[in-house]
């Protein structure tokens, strides 16, 4: 719970930065998620009922309160996307990693979700991975880009 | 034509004072700290410019009321929320060149007397925040933020960059407000407006980045420079987003008066693969869809009025003749039902509804009363919804009827002209 300490110390204890707060825990969670421990100790710091807490990382797409992948692949499902073959794309990905949107591959290295727009709409159909987007994707680039996560060397 | 708020895009080191200010940057700033307050702005209400982010209120009027409000402290805050499916042009600015923002902001602080300062970026940007953090620390130690700015006594202005959580509703003015307070983002009952009691209950000042970034460019040449770059009714430039299936994708400054014919064919390139326009989606997914004999109306807030759509945030989404119209509705819609905060009724339910419904249609199995029906919500909906987001969401299916209502018809009649809705694959 130090790690936790910090960064509510760093965030000055106060309720207005619970968002920030649980955007820098989920990162630092390893599971892109935030564990119930956590939460409720958040909760208790901050002086907060913990249904609150929840109330706001649940209305929040960005939060996970089920562990997920290392990494996160987004497929942005929006409108731009949607018309330059975002439905190929996914299907590209359910193949390459043997999941379903919201699932996690066995070896717990990818999270597969449809996202909104991400406004990478100038190069769409777009993934993002992290921090990274990649679009223009052909099956070919695709593969390679999961390898180099796969075999970090890209480490989001 | 000269580019102005995208002149200095991949030109500088986007955090660089030295390079913003080789590149005329901050003479907005030093203009203004010599003019009087109301003087400047009189130039933004003669720039006729009107609010960016898709509302479009014209900014000086709303600068002019936020400056009459007596009470403090007051706040300056930045809609960086740029949720917009098919918009990516803030993302521009706040990664190539976010120092015209936060000069437009300074600006506005020395105007209105706030102190501090917000620019709520969504989430999703992680990676430009920390550009936008780091041009802010640098502004600081350059004396452009901070205590007594440019050496000017009591001019004092703190900026902070606040991260968004993947919340589209959050684009709404009052919901950003409470997002920034940690809180869930539901918008909040209107009256007061913001400029009223916005942030932490007090008076604030809330624009889109584009808008903020005129500013100092308007002071600096004068808004009557500004406003002839546009038209009659509009000022300025607009930086519209071109996506979906045209050629060349990409963010473009354009001025105001350019036709979208222009705008797709000229710099866009066409459509790709040789297909035809079927349609364009402008200004977000809460706009307009209407085909190719619109094409010729000019980008204008006024001239757009009068063809019955509204600019947005300026995004053009381009939808070739392979693509089925009740099958982007329901991808349109989805969107709008994932998106709904669930705050009230019309909305929340709304939208559920017109999604069970157009999947119906897609399906093939909509009746006469079903298609009825959704019409009929979707006017509900536009009145009795409780902010923009349930009020507009109905916009892309009222205007898509309007214009594709036969192909409404055959999927009611169990025909899918493009093959691309699933009741075509049970059938074949």
């Amino acid at each position: 719970m130090e790690k936790i300490r910090e960064v509510l110390n760093r965030y000055g204890n106060s309720k207005d930065n619970l968002i920030q707060i649980m955007l820098e825990l989920q990162n630092i969670s390893g599971t892109n998620s935030l564990p119930h421990e956590w939460v409720e100790f958040v909760a208790a710091e901050l002086d907060m009922p913990l249904s609150k807490v929840y109330s706001v990382i649940t209305f929040y797409a960005m939060f996970g309160i089920e562990p997920r992948g290392k990494y996160v692949i987004e497929v942005c499902k929006s409108a731009p996307c949607h018309v330059t073959g975002a439905n190929n794309l996914l299907a590209m990905l359910e193949n390459e990693l043997k999941i379903k949107p919201g699932e996690t591959t066995e070896d717990g290295v990818f999270t597969l979700i449809q996202s909104a727009c991400f406004g990478a709409c100038d190069i769409s159909p777009a993934i993002k991975i992290g921090e990274k987007v990649y679009g223009n994707l052909t099956s070919e680039k695709l593969s390679e880009i999961l390898n180099s996560y796969r075999e970090g060397r890209n480490n989001g | 034509m000269d580019k102005v708020l995208s002149a200095r895009f991949g030109k500088i080191r986007p955090d660089s004072v030295e390079d913003y200010i080789n590149a005329g940057g901050y003479e907005g700033l030093k203009k203004a700290m010599s003019m009087e307050h109301l003087d400047a702005i009189e130039e933004i209400k003669k720039a006729n410019l009107f609010g960016r982010g898709g509302a479009a209120y014209p900014t000086g009027i709303k600068w002019e009321q936020a400056y009459a409000i007596k009470r403090g402290p007051k706040y300056m805050v930045c809609n960086g929320d740029e949720g917009e499916p098919g918009t990516f042009k803030d993302r521009h600015i706040l990664a190539e060149d976010p120092l015209q923002l936060i000069e437009g902001m300074t600006i506005g602080a020395y105007i209105m007397g706030a102190k501090e300062g917000f620019i709520y970026i969504r989430g999703e940007y992680t990676a430009i925040q920390r550009i936008v953090r780091s041009a802010i620390a640098n502004a600081e130690k350059a004396g452009y933020l901070g205590k007594n700015i440019l050496g000017r006594e009591g001019f004092d202005f703190t900026l902070k960059v606040v991260s968004g959580a993947g919340a589209y509703v959050c684009g709404e003015n009052t919901a950003l407000v409470e997002s920034i307070e940690g809180k869930t983002g539901r918008p909040r009952q209107k009256p007061p407006y913001i400029k009223n009691c916005g942030l932490y209950q007090m008076p604030t000042i809330l624009n889109n980045v584009e808008t903020y970034s005129c500013i100092p460019w308007i002071i600096k040449d004068g808004g009557e420079t500004f406003s002839k770059r546009g038209t009659e009714f509009s000022g300025g430039t607009k930086l519209m987003c071109l996506s979906g299936n045209v050629q060349n994708r990409g963010v473009y400054e354009i001025p105001f008066g350019m036709t979208l014919r222009e705008l797709i064919y000229d710099l866009g390139g066409g459509v790709t693969n040789g297909r035809k326009l079927k349609f364009v989606h402008l200004g977000g997914q809460s706009g307009s869809c209407f085909p190719e004999s619109l094409l010729d109306t000019k980008i204008c807030y006024y001239d757009l009025k009068k063809a019955g759509i509204s600019l947005g945030s300026g995004a053009v989404v381009v939808v070739d003749d392979s693509h089925c119209v009740v099958d982007y509705l329901k991808n349109s819609m989805e969107f709008f039902e994932e998106e709904s905060c669930g705050k009230c009724t019309p909305c929340r339910e709304g939208t559920y509804r017109l999604v069970e419904i157009v999947n119906k249609l897609t399906e093939g199995t909509a009746t006469m009363e079903d298609f009825n029906k959704m019409k009929s919500l979707a006017q509900t909906m536009k009145s009795a919804s409780f902010c923009g987001l349930g009020q507009s969401a109905p916009v892309p299916l009222l205007t898509l009827v309007k214009y594709f209502e036969e192909e409404f018809l055959e999927h009611v009649n169990g025909k899918c002209r493009t093959g691309v809705c699933p009741m075509s694959k049970l059938n074949s």
